[in-house]
């Protein structure tokens, strides 16, 4: 039982890097691409906790209004094009993560600061539906969330 | 002439760079039907990264809800005028684009 199963994980092992090594060589991806991984766990989770697990390995993220959205406001006329902009004051953040769980890919984007960062981002997100958006920052290896209900007027993931 | 695949902007005001770009992408996030009910295949930007020099300033990892032809904005500190930075995506078909510009 045991050795099927590491025959199970080898035989996985070795698909995934076969199917790699033949993306190189066919030059779909650099080497450089194909070592960064992107969160695709993350990226697929539904439950905000799930997604903060995944990427961060903890659960936890505490209030604080050190956090600010400073955009939306809190009705969006176009789910498709909702400017979100996050500060924080929070000291030396090291990411901002952008979430809306009413989407069907609650985890939107993760900005991963330099310790250069004024602690501050800013995008365009999709949003299907009325609901929460939530901000996780990390800032001296803890977590830490806001959050802001929006409302859509017209939903955006049919765009 | 089709657009740019990213514009890049960085200006430095005291002693913070701030950048904007717009960087031109389909972004489908594969959730959505054409009028014959078919699935549009997932196209979408996955990773952007902004360097100056050889240190990286950004690393960002989107997802299929980031709206078409993203925005991006964010600032840092210890930029001079003139400095070049340069910014690149790559999406979930291992396509990439870069793009360089200066601290104006």
């Amino acid at each position: 039982m045991k050795l099927d199963v590491k025959r199970r994980v080898l035989l996985k092992g070795s698909f995934v890097a076969g199917t790699l090594g033949v993306a190189v060589a066919t030059g779909l991806l650099t080497p450089r691409t194909a070592l960064a991984a992107w969160p695709r766990q993350a990226f697929t989770e539904k439950q905000t906790a799930a997604v903060l697990q995944s990427l961060f390995g903890t659960e936890g993220a505490e209030e604080s209004n050190q956090i600010k959205f400073e955009k939306p406001a809190d009705i969006a006329e176009d789910g498709s094009k909702v400017r979100v902009r996050i500060s924080t004051t929070l000291p030396a953040p090291e990411s901002i993560s952008i979430l809306a769980p009413k989407n069907p890919v609650t985890l939107v984007a993760n900005f991963k600061l330099s310790k250069r960062s004024t602690g501050f981002a800013e995008t365009n997100i999709k949003m299907g539906a009325t609901g929460p958006l939530v901000a996780i920052v990390k800032s001296g290896g803890k977590l830490y969330m806001t959050s802001k209900e929006v409302q859509v007027t017209a939903g955006g993931c049919g765009s | 002439m089709a657009a740019k695949p990213i514009k890049l902007r960085a200006k430095l005001s005291g002693d913070t760079v701030k950048v904007k770009a717009i960087l031109n992408h389909p972004m489908e996030s594969g959730n959505r039907k054409d009028p014959e009910g078919n699935t549009i295949p997932a196209h979408f930007i996955q990773n952007v990264t902004c360097k100056m020099g050889d240190e990286t300033i950004l690393d960002a990892d989107f997802g299929g809800g980031v709206s078409k032809n993203p925005y991006i904005a964010f600032e840092f500190t210890g930029g001079q005028k003139g400095e070049e930075i340069v910014m690149s995506w790559l999406d979930n078909k291992g396509e990439t684009a870069s793009a360089t510009g200066k601290i104006k």
